[in-house]
């Protein structure tokens, strides 16, 4: 067991040093150029020289991440260009926002598709079970920036009920978990919940399905275990598998939603790759996707070590 | 001294839904107490169901099913709820072909003997896992006490089996009902399985009905034997009648079928054609259109059944005849 969990930990240094590589290419090999973005149209050849010497852009490319990623290590993600403000202090208080949004979501998704797919899956083939299907269907299937408009439009604008956009009252700075604050992370959070509900709740409905027709269900029945017996046994077996997809959902939903975002003006890592996206801003892509990447690496890492804890056939020791 | 634990007339099973199998026709058999009964016959000829017919777990909503089946006073058709859960087992437990699949595969084995142990005794985990621990010595798994631990992955073919014996008895059942339980092992643990199995039914006094179509298996493990074909009885007798003077032209494919006794080189025999679809409950002798012995009466109405001796019957037109010129009946006598 010890060895396990050793062996995924030693493989996350790999892993991210691999996606470290791949952020800082991406950027680099995507065409512009970060400093035509933000220097003066007239400024001189020599200026542009300067500005470029000063972010580092004038050396070899091996050179450049090295650099980066020698920062990177010490928490120094360099500053935004639009800005000039440090990228991690940007990237950190996003991060904190898409974390609030994504928790009040998966809370949402999870628990919903868990519930939807179990029901689907134990009352497979009847109305019920359909009735789940279609529903999870059109969930993954409904462009979700569209539903958010579509949210907005009935519940802010027609019932005025909710508010439209924004992360509080007061503005980004400061999240708190009380009603007013509350009130507008619900579109936003139902909005982003369909699509990890549907994949959820089709994901478990199947399993429940296959799990049921096994021979050992026959043999619970047949050693006296009543339905309440036999759907712990049903629930133990489905944990290990929606653990994963669960855990891969989680991960998206920490990488934050562009779209989802912008509609709803949540100051959240979406919101603020669309803007670096926008202006070219090199060195706050980079840091936002790196965080995030590594995001999703640790999430992974959670789920390989939860995983051995709900699922005895994954090798011990 | 006899004492019937076992009575079912009647029976009848019948699947609907995408195609209606008539799986079990008007199947009669009775059982004693300490007896062990092996049903003997092909894949699909109705023997699995009929254990799953004694345990009601077939599925309600496609099966239709008839007849009456007494268990130790008990009538198994009127249970429901609670008592039905009660009695399975309790009264009557199964054991699985497929050990690997009839195990959960999550759970340790000494859980999952240890959960059927509390359910009908009410026993404490402590207590119950005690029960565990004795059953799966009483089942000569070899270090019971990491065994009780062990997840069934962790074990071979053969401890699965005797892991799944030993849940099933854990409640000591009045009937254990065994569906082809060495059919996936190997030849060898497949031996010990069955010496196991008799000696823990003597130990215990219950009764067995074994499933299989391994006529060796049969033979090794049972009392009596009874041969099942298209969802009914064709003939049934003690193991030694059966083997030495069977009467009903299936049974005697059967034997004549086997391997034992074949030289190397020579052609086996094998039963020509393949058992009926059963799509309609049968109206005629179901092994007639392979029966080299085959008569217009069999195809007109169901063979009378003839009974020479106490517990001894066969289900065919040549029933009588056969009793008295037990060798040679002429082939496609009446045909010609």
């Amino acid at each position: 067991m010890l060895t396990y969990f050793i062996q995924r930990l030693v493989y996350v240094v790999p892993v991210s040093l691999g996606v470290s590589v791949f952020c800082f290419l991406l950027v680099h090999i995507a065409p512009g150029d970060p400093l035509t973005a933000v220097m003066p149209i007239d400024a001189t050849a020599e200026q542009q020289a300067a500005m470029r010497a000063a972010y580092g852009f004038d050396k070899p490319l091996p050179v450049q991440f090295l650099v980066w990623l020698g920062n990177a290590l010490t928490g120094d993600l360099g500053n935004s260009i639009a800005t000039g403000r440090p990228v991690a202090g940007e990237v950190m208080r996003a991060v904190g926002n898409t974390l609030i949004l994504a928790f009040a979501a998966s809370l949402i998704g999870f628990s919903l598709g868990i519930l939807f797919g179990f029901v689907a899956g134990y009352f497979k083939d009847t109305p019920v079970d359909r009735a789940v299907t279609a529903l999870s269907i059109t969930g993954v299937s409904v462009p979700n920036y569209w539903l958010g408009i579509v949210l907005v439009v009935i519940f802010s604008v027609t019932l005025g009920w909710l508010p439209s956009t924004g992360a509080g009252p007061g503005g980004s700075s400061a999240w708190k978990w009380d009603v007013e604050h509350l009130r507008f992370i619900i579109l936003p959070a139902v909005t982003l919940s369909v699509v990890p509900m549907g994949i959820v709740a089709r994901t478990v409905r199947a399993l429940v399905g296959d799990i049921l027709s096994q021979d050992f269900v026959t043999a619970l029945a047949a050693k006296g275990m009543g339905r309440a017996g036999i759907l712990r046994h049903v629930m133990r077996n489905v944990a290990p598998t929606t653990l994963s997809v669960v855990g891969l959902q989680l991960g998206y939903l920490l990488g934050g939603s562009i779209l989802i975002e912008t509609v709803f003006n949540w100051p959240g890592t979406g919101f603020l790759l669309s803007n670096a996206i926008f202006q070219r801003d090199l060195p706050l892509l980079q840091g936002t996707i790196l965080v995030l990447a590594l995001f999703f690496v640790f999430v992974n890492l959670l789920v390989d070590l939860v995983q051995p804890l709900v699922d005895p056939r994954i090798k011990r020791g | 001294m006899r004492e019937t634990l076992l009575e079912i007339s009647g029976l009848n099973v019948r699947f609907s839904g995408a195609r209606t199998v008539h799986a079990v026709n008007d199947l009669s058999l009775s059982l004693d107490t300490g007896e062990v009964l092996t049903i003997l016959g092909e894949s699909g000829s109705g023997k699995s169901v009929t254990l799953k017919a004694l345990l009601r777990l077939l599925p309600e909503k496609r099966t239709a099913i008839g007849g009456s089946m007494k268990l130790d006073g008990i009538d198994v058709m009127g249970l429901k709820g609670r008592a039905l859960s009660d009695y399975r087992g309790k009264t009557v437990s199964m054991i699985f072909q497929e050990p690997a699949l009839a195990l959960d595969p999550v759970y340790t084995i000494g859980d999952q003997i240890a959960e059927a142990v509390r359910r009908h005794t009410g026993a404490s985990r402590a207590q119950a896992m005690d029960v565990a621990l004795d059953m799966l010595k009483r089942v000569r798994i070899p270090s019971a006490e990491q065994r009780l631990r062990n997840y069934p992955h962790e074990m071979s073919g053969g401890m699965r089996q005797r892991a799944m014996v030993a849940l099933a008895l854990a409640c000591r059942p009045r009937l254990l009902l065994a569906d082809e339980p060495t059919t996936a092992l190997d030849a060898t643990v497949q031996i010990q399985v069955l010496l196991l199995l008799r000696e823990l039914q003597k130990e215990f006094g219950m009764s067995i009905i074994f499933v299989t179509h391994d006529i060796g298996v049969a033979v090794e493990i049972s009392d009596r034997i009874a041969v099942m074909y298209a969802g009914n009885i064709v003939e049934e007798g003690s193991a030694a009648e059966i083997i030495r003077d069977p009467r009903h032209p299936y049974t005697r494919g059967l034997l004549a079928a086997n391997l034992h006794d074949a030289e190397r080189g020579s052609r086996l025999e094998a039963i020509p054609g393949s058992p009926p679809p059963l799509a309609t409950k049968p109206d005629h002798c179901s092994f007639a259109p392979r029966c080299p012995h085959v008569t217009p009466a069999c195809l007109k109405a169901l063979p009378p059944v003839f009974r020479p001796g106490p517990r001894r019957r066969v289900a065919c037109v040549l029933g009588e005849r056969a009793f008295t010129t037990a060798q040679q009946v002429p082939v496609h006598e009446a045909a010609q």
